[in-house]
């Protein structure tokens, strides 16, 4: 498999009244033809800071303060943010799906012109043939009789088919890559499950590579070929799914798996919280950010910087001084 | 145990903290600028549920299907349509609100969003203490004090923080206040509508373990506990009622939910389901339900979930099939069952 996107030491800052965030510090992640990868951690942990740098697309008052976006030979950190370059990129050789379809579709546009106007931005397509790629890329999606859906009006279309629709979309040039930032959350389960099928479906058919944001770790374990497990800003696990999952070996990731009750548990088992909350990202104190949580941690952790990711072996990475694997 | 002597009684065993009998509840739907009514909303749809004491009763389903409103028309929030509602002996369908209220003293409701049902510029401790005042349950300043300060120890806040308002508290513990609220008057059934949809994993699981706590602690404490994900639900709850388009499909113990699902809904919906387990998850059988839920304006005739089952006969479009025991308690509503 050829490597896509490689993303290096990318560093993202917030400037609040209160001094400066670092929301992202120093991410490193690499995405492979056909693969998904997984984007896990609790919420305010960089995740979709990290996504949107990715894409230029960083809004003060933040500002992308470090790293590099590897892809097709460029480092997109280069391109000037809003040049034809970037441009090029954004929405068509890499697509971004939202969390909120509803606030992402245009509410008095047809869903077929929005669609049309996402084709034409970055295809050569004459007005016709924009026309025809609309209803193809809606009946991509699985939406019924496309022919006379792409005449209506977002508000005509549910939530689960308001989110087809920004796949359609995101899907209007045939990108190489895919970031879908909480796909489903809005949704229902039933059609959550629709929605992931239909991804990863379009991954294996056109070879699409795609990066899912989620805090979902149920969806993770089913879809995901690989997870990069965030915390305050970091990637502190990461490794291919069954690895992460069989063998967890930061107390973080392991926190996150037994706080999550599971469909198939013994009834009246019980669930074991990670205590207390994520840090606040401003002054960091330059040890290991799960410190104050960490039900494992030694004298070394309170002596010493935050711990480098190291490999243990079969691409799995942790960023521990204490290696839980090996402690088992 | 009545309170209020014009109260009516109705039958009802002894365990049973709650009893909802063919509870229907409408809404009118109004459209254009005229607002002319173009027709009714069957939220729930005849609903006949026990909750017994001591018990947490798991009600599932996807969005618009009508938990909100059930759960809401137990403590008559809503007003139901027709049916009846039976608390603790009581029945409630028809008291006017002044013999209502000291009898809804022993229930409570905690919502989803904690912010939102929070009055932001009052102190943490006004809000846990507000019904204490509304009920006059205190004796004393003193008392008033002593009581607040020990609901804020039983959820696990520090009672120094009283003073502080809704936005200097996290997610979490903004939950923790609407439950040390709901707890103030000794409630004997709470409905708690998505407590902690909107948490983090973490949270949700201390959470999730503060509420079986205080069940266990208390004694007599029964729960409601609403929510989308069946994971979550399954985990709480002794019951579980699956609802769809306002109706009950399916009913029974957390245990048989996932070992012996009946109804074909339930089964897709607990298949829809990812487990966080890969190893699980790679030899799971997979239903895929296609379509979705129609509009509740216009339901489906016969059973309401037939243009979307898989097990579908040409009856199931003609008779509505009723909810009944299987054996054990498990109720289902299928004509194939
Ligand atoms: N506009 C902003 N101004 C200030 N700080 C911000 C802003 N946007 C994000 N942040 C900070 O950056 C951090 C990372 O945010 P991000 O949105 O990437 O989190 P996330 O992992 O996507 O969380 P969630 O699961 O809630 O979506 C947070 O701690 C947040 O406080
Ligand atoms: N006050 C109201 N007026 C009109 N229709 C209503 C009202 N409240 C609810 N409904 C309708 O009744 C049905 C049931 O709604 P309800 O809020 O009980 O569903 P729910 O199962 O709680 O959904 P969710 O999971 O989205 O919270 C829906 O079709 C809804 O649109
Ligand atoms: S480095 Fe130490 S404190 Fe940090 S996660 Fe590992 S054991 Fe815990
Ligand atoms: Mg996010
Ligand atoms: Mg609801």
């Amino acid at each position: 498999m050829s490597r896509l996107l490689e993303v290096r030491d990318l560093k993202v800052d917030f400037y609040t009244p209160n001094g400066t965030v670092r929301a992202v510090d120093g991410v490193s992640y690499t995405l492979d033809e056909r693969e998904i990868v997984g984007l896990v951690g609790e919420s305010g942990c960089g995740k979709s800071a990290s996504q949107l740098a990715v894409m230029q697309l960083t809004e003060s008052p933040g500002v992308i303060a470090g790293g590099e976006v590897l892809f097709e030979g460029h480092d997109l950190l280069r391109f000037a943010k809003n040049g034809p370059e970037m441009r090029a990129v954004r929405g068509g050789k890499i697509a971004m799906i939202f969390q909120e379809p509803m606030t992402s579709l245009n509410p008095v546009l047809t869903v077929g012109a929005q669609l049309e106007e996402a084709v034409r931005t970055h295809c050569p397509l004459s007005k016709s043939e924009a026309q025809e790629r609309a209803v193809e890329l809606l009946r991509l999606v699985g939406t019924p009789s496309p022919e006379t859906r792409v005449k209506d009006y977002p508000h005509q279309f549910s939530g689960g088919m308001c989110q087809r629709v920004m796949i359609a979309m995101g899907l209007s040039c045939s990108p190489r890559v895919l970031i879908a930032d909480e796909p489903t959350t809005a949704l229902d389960v039933t059609t959550q499950a629709q929605v992931l099928r239909l991804m990863r479906n379009l991954v294996e058919e056109l070879g699409t590579a795609l990066v899912v944001v989620t805090h979902n770790l149920g969806v993770v374990a089913r879809y995901v070929h690989r997870i990069y497990v965030m915390y305050a800003g970091r990637v502190v696990e990461s490794g291919t799914t069954k690895d992460i999952f069989a063998h967890p070996r930061h107390p973080y990731t392991l926190g996150l798996l037994k706080s999550v009750p599971r469909l198939d548990e013994r009834h009246g088992s019980r669930l074991i919280p990670i205590e207390g909350l994520p840090p606040n990202l401003i002054d960091m104190p330059g040890t290991c950010a799960f410190l104050p949580r960490c039900p494992n941690a030694i004298d070394r952790c309170r002596e010493e910087s935050w711990p480098e990711l190291e490999s243990v072996g079969g691409g799995h990475d942790v960023r521990c001084y204490v290696n839980l694997g090996e402690a088992r | 145990m009545n309170e209020s002597c014009d109260a009516p009684a109705c039958a009802l065993p002894e365990e049973d903290v709650l009893a909802m009998t063919d509870i229907h509840v409408e809404f009118p739907v109004f459209r254009g600028i005229a607002k002319r009514k173009v027709g009714t909303v069957k939220a729930v749809d005849g609903v006949t549920l026990r909750v017994k004491r001591g018990e947490t009763l798991g009600l599932v389903g996807e969005s618009g299907c009508g938990k909100t409103t059930l759960g809401r028309a137990a403590l008559r929030l809503y007003e139901p349509t027709s049916g009846s509602v039976c608390f603790e002996g009581t029945d409630i369908t028809h008291l006017k609100d002044r013999a209502l209220r000291p009898i809804r003293r022993h229930m409570a409701l905690i919502f989803q969003d904690p912010s939102g049902s929070l009055d932001p510029r009052k102190s943490a401790g006004h809000i846990v203490g507000e019904p204490l005042r509304i009920h006059k349950l205190t004796s004393s300043k003193a008392d008033y004090e002593r009581r607040v300060e020990e609901l804020f120890s039983l959820v696990g806040l520090d009672p120094c923080m009283m003073d502080r308002v809704p936005h200097e508290f996290s997610g979490g513990q903004r939950q923790r206040i609407g439950i040390a609220r709901a707890l103030a008057c000794d409630p004997s059934l709470i409905i708690c509508d998505e407590p902690v949809s909107a948490l983090d994993v973490s949270m949700q699981a201390q959470i999730m373990n503060l509420l079986k706590d205080l069940q266990a602690g208390l004694g007599n404490l029964a729960y409601v506990f609403v929510a989308h994900d069946l994971s979550v639900v399954r985990h709480v709850s002794d019951r579980v009622a699956v609802m769809y388009l306002g109706r009950i499909v399916e009913l029974t113990s957390s245990a048989d939910l996932y070992h012996d699902p009946r109804h074909p809904y339930t089964q897709a919906l607990l298949a829809a389901v990812p487990i966080p387990d890969p190893y699980v998850e790679q030899d799971r059988d997979r239903i895929y339900l296609e379509g979705e839920i129609p509009s509740p304006l216009d339901p489906p005739t016969g059973c309401t979930f037939h243009p979307r089952c898989p097990r579908a006969i040409p009856a199931c479009s003609e008779e509505a099939p009723e909810l009944r025991d299987i054996g054990g308690g498990h109720e289902v509503s299928c004509l194939r069952v």
